[in-house]
């Protein structure tokens, strides 16, 4: 079955309802996250309840207090765009764009 | 199989992105720093590399002691919209504070040396001055452990060449 992902212009999934984890794992993949592990998941997880929750992400000092994953490490699972990388599209997901896209 | 949607592609005119900021923090008043702190971490959530350097009065968010006790500024302040011999009351300028972090709080905003923190863990750097610590004679032991070094001018716009300049 194919099913085409409703995404704003930044690549945001516009239906929350679409979201599945193997849909999470091909998003991460194509933005330069081959692997989710375990930590990987405790974030994405941490953040889909709390957006489902409250109708908004959580900001990056809750994260880091409540997720059970310390800022720094947040930044290392979730890289920074890597500099100067035209295309846009093909650059790695800064933690804000792979917050809010698994939202 | 799920397929993601086809991403456009990236036109000639696409404007350019912002790859590094460098933020001057020279004001010594908590409205005076937030601004550098919340940009500085705004940066760093969008990918954007971000260096901070404190200098004159603004270098207080990072010094220990210091860092915790900034005031809201309630004199020569019209932001505030009430008489400056009210703002000049004692205690008013500590009760404005309370009243704005109380705020900062409500919206999940750290108090500053937390924020110092958070920005150093999100992998920013924080430099100090180097002609505000000779004029106040400072050395690194005046500082949060955070802050990674003193820096000059000239040090400064190196690390901040190829990217986007900041004064707040």
């Amino acid at each position: 079955m194919t099913t085409t992902l409703q995404t704003d212009a930044e690549g945001f999934l516009t239906d929350a309802s679409q979201w599945n984890e193997q849909t999470a794992a091909e998003i991460a993949a194509e933005n330069g996250i081959p692997r989710l592990t375990d930590r990987h998941w405790l974030v994405v997880n941490f953040m889909r309840e709390r957006y489902l929750s409250t109708g908004t992400a959580p900001s990056i000092r809750s994260l880091g207090k409540e997720s059970g994953v310390p800022v720094k490490e947040l930044y290392e699972l979730f890289p920074k765009a890597r500099p100067s990388s035209p295309p846009r599209s093909a650059a790695f997901p800064s933690l804000a764009a792979a917050s809010r896209r698994r939202t | 199989m799920t397929e993601l949607r086809e991403r456009p592609t990236v036109a000639a005119t696409d404007p350019a992105t912002i790859e590094k900021v460098a933020i001057v923090v020279s004001k010594g008043s908590l409205e005076g720093v937030y601004p550098a702190l919340i940009m500085a971490n705004g940066a760093r959530m969008e990918g954007i590399d971000a260096d901070l350097f404190f200098t004159f009065f603004g270098m207080d968010a990072i010094r220990k002691g210091r860092s915790g006790r900034m005031k809201v500024a309630t004199v020569g302040n019209p932001g505030m919209h009430m008489p400056t011999l009210l703002g000049a009351l004692p205690g008013f300028s500590s009760i404005a504070t309370r009243m704005m972090q109380r705020q900062m709080e409500k919206l999940d905003i750290p108090p500053i040396p937390e924020f110092v923190e958070l920005l150093a863990d999100s992998g920013a750097g924080l430099h100090a001055c180097r002609a505000t610590v000779d004029m106040f004679g400072l050395t690194m032991d005046d500082f949060v452990p955070q802050v990674s070094d003193i820096i000059s001018v000239g040090e400064f716009y190196e690390l901040a060449a190829g990217g986007q300049i900041i004064f707040t």
